[in-house]
């Protein structure tokens, strides 16, 4: 399958591990990416938020590249770009009037947005266009005895209507979903669909560790071996600053935390150091430990 | 009728009893509330059940509860849609290690509904919070009254009608405590202004009589614990049984502060805002490593450099593991197209911003769901549910 991929700035900026994850494990599901390398930042809610005009024409603008490719869906890696393109999204898709006047806005660079784009994040490719079956299928390694914590992030659940969230599309328990058909275990607490705080991290630093470490926290004591997240702004409150967190609340914490598609590449066969578990903060130690020692042992 | 199993959290802090589940069978038809079913157990088996409800008919929002861990009115929630409703966590008959309390998973029936109080607020017993200690305390906080413009008109004010729209959004809010209940960022800041609070501040920020906008603005975005508290985490707008929306309030408030207002705050919202906008203008993509300086003030600014001494171990620990390479943090490895800085500088230069306000203008091809103020609002309607403009 042909996608018109949208990898966003953290995937190749502050988690450029993600990027490369993802790399690897296209060919394996069978998806051919087309990088959308033209394609400004989504925004993530604070450019909607400086001017609403703005943030729209750059989404639609992103929206209208993938357009102009061959590829059947446009695809995303990151919960928040999903989250911020979906919002954009509902006005140009809403008011013929309203889209026109950003495609005006588009016009010199010779770009047109045509309403009802299909914008999918990886997680959502995974189970409606890939499937589960056939995920499970290209299991090599099976995720026995791992225990996985889902972490959505909110921008990926909520609001349920504007995401398209309902009971034929049940995306709010994907990610439990495809941990399971993965051969992992789902560890649920308190955190699944909670905030990991980043979006305050410069103005409350306090209440943006506090979010992130009680999560991790919670988790824990669930006895997870690792979390892991559609989103790299929820890896970089959970990982990048689990230490700093640790101290905020005051207890040691630890845990690794995979992006989603590291956690598809170790259960497809890849290596971890090919989908750049070494560039975490927190070493994954006891998740590499398991697919070298457990599960390697064990027969394909 | 089916048989619907009725889990209520049960205290009474008064009394030192401590928060217990009781389950209780009620048979009543599918399209019965969850305030019928709980007034029935009440009145039928156990009178000393603590419930706060007026209405009925969700106007007076008295009875806000969390129903299979979602917040909402008890009386507005039908039993079929209550049962249907995952819990809030759990995979039904899945691991349980972990979780906080004793919730029974092992009831796969779908007929299970577990009925709380509302979170972020001391409970005084069984469903009842205390709202005064938390909810009105930050209502009162944000002036909730209009301040007019000195001398007061001889006739009334004339205000435009989409202009008076856009406001009854927030003015729908029934201060039921849904969004409060639930605000993932009051509950590890309980200092924070919060969601419903925010909405009904947007209820007087844009409403053109009030003549205190700026200063409105100005208390909520110094507020240590105000303006730029929110985290867009959006439970406030799945909870609010109204439309309401309050992160869009926010966000509108936000808005208005730093643009029409440039109101420089000493939270950093304002620079962060900015800095951030600036940052995409010239890279196109977002290079973090400007981001966090720029969002206090720039590298070699007072405030940011506590800040970026606290941050050395994160920054050294990302370098030792190659996250991020001498290079790729100190210089600009993209630069935005030129047809995207052109995109910042046009729009960024109108006289006047250009948006599209769903709850006014309504979806095409979707009724419009919102109560528009020339008509009036059937008692019974449904809320509306198009409000996530």
């Amino acid at each position: 399958m042909k996608v018109a991929y949208w990898p966003g700035c953290v995937s190749r900026g502050f988690t450029p591990e993600l990027h490369g994850a993802m790399a690897k494990i296209a060919p394996l599901l069978d998806l051919e990416l087309i990088e959308l390398d033209r394609a400004a930042c989504c925004g993530a809610g604070v450019i909607a938020e400086h001017n609403q005009e703005l943030a729209d024409t750059l989404n639609a603008r992103t929206f209208a590249l993938a357009q102009q490719t061959d590829g059947e869906l446009m695809m995303n890696i990151c919960s928040t770009c999903q989250g911020a393109q979906s919002e954009c999204q509902r006005r140009l898709d809403g008011n013929t009037e309203y889209r026109e006047q950003i495609n005006a806005n588009l016009a010199e660079e010779g770009l047109r947005y045509t309403a009802h784009i299909n914008n999918k994040n990886l997680l959502w490719v995974l189970v409606e266009e890939i499937g589960l079956d056939a995920l499970r299928a290209r299991v090599k390694r099976p995720l026995t005895d791992l225990r996985v914590g889902p972490f959505y992030g909110c921008y990926i659940v909520r609001p349920v209507k504007r995401l398209g969230i309902d009971e034929d599309h049940p995306r709010d328990r994907y990610l439990h979903m495809v941990i399971e058909a993965l051969g992992g275990t789902v560890v649920d607490y308190a955190g699944v669909y909670k905030c990991c705080g980043f979006p305050i991290v410069t103005m409350n630093k306090r209440a943006s560790l506090t979010m992130a470490g009680r999560n991790v926290a919670d988790a824990i004591d669930a006895h997870a071996d690792c979390l892991v997240v559609p989103c790299p702004l929820c890896h970089l409150n959970l990982d990048l600053q689990q230490p700093a967190a640790s101290k905020v609340v005051a207890r040691p914490l630890g845990l690794p935390v995979l992006h989603l598609p590291q956690l598809i590449g170790l259960a497809l066969g890849l290596a971890p150091t090919e989908l750049g578990m070494s560039k975490h903060v927190v070493k994954p130690t006891a998740v590499v430990d398991w697919s070298t020692s457990v599960v390697a042992a064990a027969p394909a | 009728m089916p048989d619907y199993t009725l889990k209520i959290r049960r205290s009474d802090p008064a009394r030192g009893v401590a928060a217990h589940w009781e389950a209780h069978t009620v048979t009543l038809r599918e399209r019965a509330s969850v305030l019928d079913a709980i007034l029935e157990l009440k009145g039928e088996r156990d009178g000393s059940i603590g419930i706060r409800c007026s209405c009925q008919q969700g106007i007076c929002g008295s009875c806000g509860v969390r129903i299979n861990g979602r917040p909402g009115l008890a009386c507005n929630t039908h039993l079929e849609e209550a049962a249907a409703r995952r819990p809030a966590w759990g995979t039904a008959g899945g691991t349980d290690a972990g979780t906080p309390d004793d919730r029974d998973r092992s009831i796969v029936n779908g007929n299970l509904i577990e009925v709380e109080p509302l979170g972020n607020m001391p409970v005084i017993r069984d469903l009842i919070v205390d709202m005064d200690a938390v909810h009105w305390k930050k209502i009162r906080r944000i002036t909730p009254w209009l301040l007019g413009a000195e001398p007061v008109p001889e006739r009334e004010y004339i205000v435009a009608h989409d202009a008076m729209v856009d406001v009854t959004q927030s003015m729908a809010c029934i201060q039921c405590g849904a969004c409060v209940s639930d605000c993932l960022s009051m509950e590890v800041d309980p200092e924070f202004v919060g969601p419903a609070a925010l909405a009904k501040a947007y209820r007087f920020v844009g409403d053109p009589r009030d003549a205190a906008q700026r200063e409105r603005l100005h208390d909520l975005s110094h507020d240590p614990h105000g303006l730029y508290d929110c985290t867009h985490c959006f439970n406030c707008m799945d909870a609010c049984p109204k439309g309401v929306a309050p992160v869009s309030q926010i966000m509108r408030l936000r808005r208005i502060a730093g643009s029409d207002h440039t109101i420089v705050d000493p939270n950093n919202g304002y620079r962060h805002e900015h800095a951030f906008v600036r940052n995409i203008r010239r890279n196109g993509l977002l290079h973090e490593a400007d981001l966090l300086p720029d969002s206090y003030g720039g590298k070699l600014h007072p405030r940011a450099i506590p800040e970026l001494i606290s941050s050395l171990p994160t920054v050294l620990t990302a370098l030792l593991r190659g996250k991020v390479t001498p290079a790729k943090a100190l210089g600009h490895p993209h630069k935005a197209p030129a047809a995207v800085r052109r995109l910042f500088d046009v729009i960024g230069a109108r006289e006047q911003r250009i948006e599209l306000n769903l709850y006014v203008a309504g979806i095409e091809d979707e009724p419009l769901r919102a109560p528009r103020t020339d008509e009036p609002t059937p008692l019974h309607l449904h809320p509306p549910e198009e409000a996530d403009a």
